[in-house]
């Protein structure tokens, strides 16, 4: 510094000397040093421009990559659920309508029996009264003929009368019972009858139920198949519902496995030891580890096995009498895991009371060494819970292959959301670096405004001159 | 990829051949039966069970008194290496403070105190059983007092040993002069710490949380 200001006896003379020296260099190189900054600025704004274009076709890729992704996914829950429907449908007819010709059968011997019955009760048109033809002869006699014989005849012929219509009367309330008992016998069949329909009515409705939602479910396959934006943003929703359950309803499993790996991990010292090591962590507890996590890889295969969850399309594929047998096998396995487990929660309560024994003794306590009476409920309770825990983690699986599928399109979704960031900070640095080139050439020439107004005002000069010169001439 | 593979394997192999430094506790636990110091010995069985309590899998505790001579296996009250099953570790615990309970009921003063036979019988002991930290405890005024004709002037190799004065009661000569008492604790943690020992004094023993 002292240099600097030395080159003259008069160190203000000196710095207005270096000043003048360095604005005029800068004056000198002004061009050149715009242009430097100038293309330095353009040079970052392109490449930041570029990678950005670069990350966003990426993005559109895996977007493209992510629809494709949760199309066939959606596909394949929608054939499932078609494929469920039709089974149902299927099984409706197998079972309903597989019986239509015994049901025919059914009503048509009801309907004959009815018919007959029918035929049976039609009443029956009363036979001519006897009395007529005697009236007739009684008209045809002679006037001559003996008034008293007449009289006897007509006496007869009301005492006829009346027995004929005694009769009559009989013989018509013996058929109106026998047809009353014949309408009675109907009443049954028509019973059995209305029945029948009403069941057949009630499965004719459950199948049009089903079709209207197979037709529904297949609006939405067609929705898909088509890859409407519609069906995309419906799948997408459902994707993310589907992950945020399945991580809840896994993260209660883990729970469960924990508490399952506390009531095994102490009683398993006993089997492998309770202090030897593998790596940092102690046998045993890797021990219990190794239980519980063949537990739920049983629980996996026994669920493929079931064909309730498709995790292993290997297994899914395997010939019905495989599967049935390796159905048993892991269920076997799984049941006598689940005993293990129960025997080692006994085993764990047993070590803690020895212990307990152990360490009041060792304190000179023994009176705390008595158990409770009731202290066989939380033993009994203890092996419960390992009996039944390990049938319980096999659930894990379903929510596990949602877990899976769904985490395939989230993951897709984050990174889709993250390159689209990445583009946009890309673009905007571009940007900055364009404008702070601008800014940098404007800063230059803040230390040149007198080179600058000076040259502006030469060039003023110049040009009012040219152009007195031309209206001169 | 050949090479990541034998790489890996080779990393393996050095892993499970490395020698690991057992993690396992041996204690040694001197208990003096000289004279009044016999009165004591309720206290030494308090301190052996809370020795016990700490005490876990594949752990070696011992306990011998200081008599006449020391350096003898005869005078090892109770000796065991803990098992390695829970189950097995709480029978041995049980077993090992009745045997301690029944020396405490039974023990007889003896006229002399060999405190460096006791030392070096405690450091034999745990060398042999080899375990990763090596603590003796010395239930004592401190007083030796040795017969005629046993030599004890040598120094004991005590490199990597914990040893801990427990109960070091004061004498009625402590009391006339207590120069004498600070003087015996500073040449035993002068003679431990001479040959790479670590040197502790507990009289507080209702404060044993540190012992271990």
């Amino acid at each position: 510094m002292s240099f600097m200001l030395g080159i003259t006896p008069w160190p203000v003379a000196s710095a207005i000397l270096w000043i003048i020296l360095i604005v005029a260099a800068l004056y000198l190189i002004r061009s050149t040093a715009h242009k430097t900054i100038h293309a330095a600025a353009r040079g970052l704004h392109r490449s930041f421009k570029i990678a950005s274009k670069a990350v966003s076709r990426s993005e559109k890729r895996l977007a493209a990559r992510n629809r494709d992704v949760l199309l066939a996914a959606g596909r394949e829950a929608k054939e499932r659920i078609l494929e469920r429907e039709f089974d149902r449908i299927n099984e409706t007819v197998r079972k309903d309508l597989a019986n239509y010709s015994a049901l025919h059968r059914k009503l048509s011997e009801s309907i004959g029996r009815i018919e007959k019955d029918h035929q049976e009760a039609v009443d029956v048109p009363p036979d001519p009264p006897g009395w007529v033809k005697a009236v007739e002869a009684v008209a045809k006699m002679s006037a001559q003929e003996d008034r008293f014989s007449v009289g006897n005849i007509l006496s007869d012929i009301h005492k006829s009368l009346l027995r004929a219509h005694k009769e009559a009367m009989a013989a018509y309330h013996e058929a109106s019972a026998k047809r009353h008992k014949l309408l009675r016998h109907m009443r049954p069949d028509w019973r059995q009858i209305q029945q029948k329909l009403a069941a057949v009515g009630k499965s004719v409705d459950s199948l049009l139920d089903r079709s209207i939602t197979i037709d529904r479910l297949m609006q939405e396959y067609e929705d898909i198949v088509h890859g409407q934006d519609r069906a995309i943003s419906v799948l997408s929703s459902s994707s993310l519902v589907n992950f945020f359950v399945s991580a809840f309803v896994l993260c209660i499993a883990i729970g469960g496995a924990t508490i399952n790996f506390s009531l095994i991990a102490r009683p398993m010292a006993e089997m492998v030891g309770g202090t030897s090591l593998i790596g940092n962590f102690r046998t045993a507890d890797i021990a219990a580890l190794v239980i519980i996590l063949v537990e739920i890889s049983m629980g996996l295969f026994l669920m493929e096995s079931l064909r309730i969850t498709r995790l292993f399309p290997v297994i899914g594929a395997l010939p019905d009498k495989t599967r049935v047998r390796m159905i048993w096998i892991t269920f076997s396995i799984l049941f006598l895991l689940a005993s293990v487990e129960a025997g080692l929660a006994y085993m764990r309560e047993v070590l803690l009371h020895d212990e307990l024994a152990t360490s009041a003794l060792l304190r000179g306590d023994a009176g705390a060494t008595a158990t409770g009476e009731y202290m066989w409920i939380t033993t009994a309770a203890q092996m419960g819970m390992g009996f039944i825990l390990p049938f319980a983690l096999t659930f894990v699986a379903i929510p596990l292959e949602t877990f899976v599928h769904s985490l395939r399109t989230v993951i897709g979704l984050i990174a889709i959301s993250l390159m689209r960031a990445l583009s946009l900070m890309l673009r905007l640095l571009g940007n900055v670096f364009l404008y702070l080139g601008v800014l940098l050439k404007q800063v230059y020439d803040l230390p040149l405004f007198v080179p600058l107004w000076l040259e502006e005002r030469m060039t003023r000069g110049a040009e009012d001159d040219g152009l007195l010169g031309r209206v001169g001439q | 990829m050949k090479h990541a593979i034998l790489t890996t394997l080779c990393v393996l192999l050095a892993a499970c051949g490395s020698e690991t430094k057992p993690r396992n506790t041996g204690v040694f636990m001197l208990v003096d039966t000289s004279g009044t110091y016999t009165e004591e010995l309720t206290k030494a069985e308090q301190i052996i069970r809370y020795t016990l309590s700490r005490l876990d899998a594949t752990d070696s505790f011992a306990v011998a008194r200081i008599d006449t001579g020391s350096f003898s296996e005869k005078d090892i009250v109770a000796k065991t290496s803990f098992d390695d099953r829970p189950s097995a570790v709480n029978r041995q615990k049980r077993l090992f403070a009745q045997q301690v309970n029944e020396f405490v009921t039974n023990a007889d003063p003896s006229p002399y105190t060999d405190i460096t036979g006791g030392l070096l019988q405690a450091v034999e002991f745990l060398n042999e059983k080899g375990t990763g930290k090596k603590t003796i405890l010395i239930f004592s005024d401190l007083k030796e007092d040795l017969e005629a004709g046993y030599i004890r002037d040598f120094d004991v190799e005590l490199g990597g040993f914990e040893v801990i004065a427990l109960n070091v009661t004061k004498l009625r000569s402590d009391n006339i002069d207590p120069r004498e008492y600070l003087a015996r604790l500073e040449e035993w943690q002068g003679r431990v710490e001479k040959t790479g020992g670590q040197w502790r004094v507990i009289n507080d023993l209702d404060g044993l949380e540190g012992l271990l």
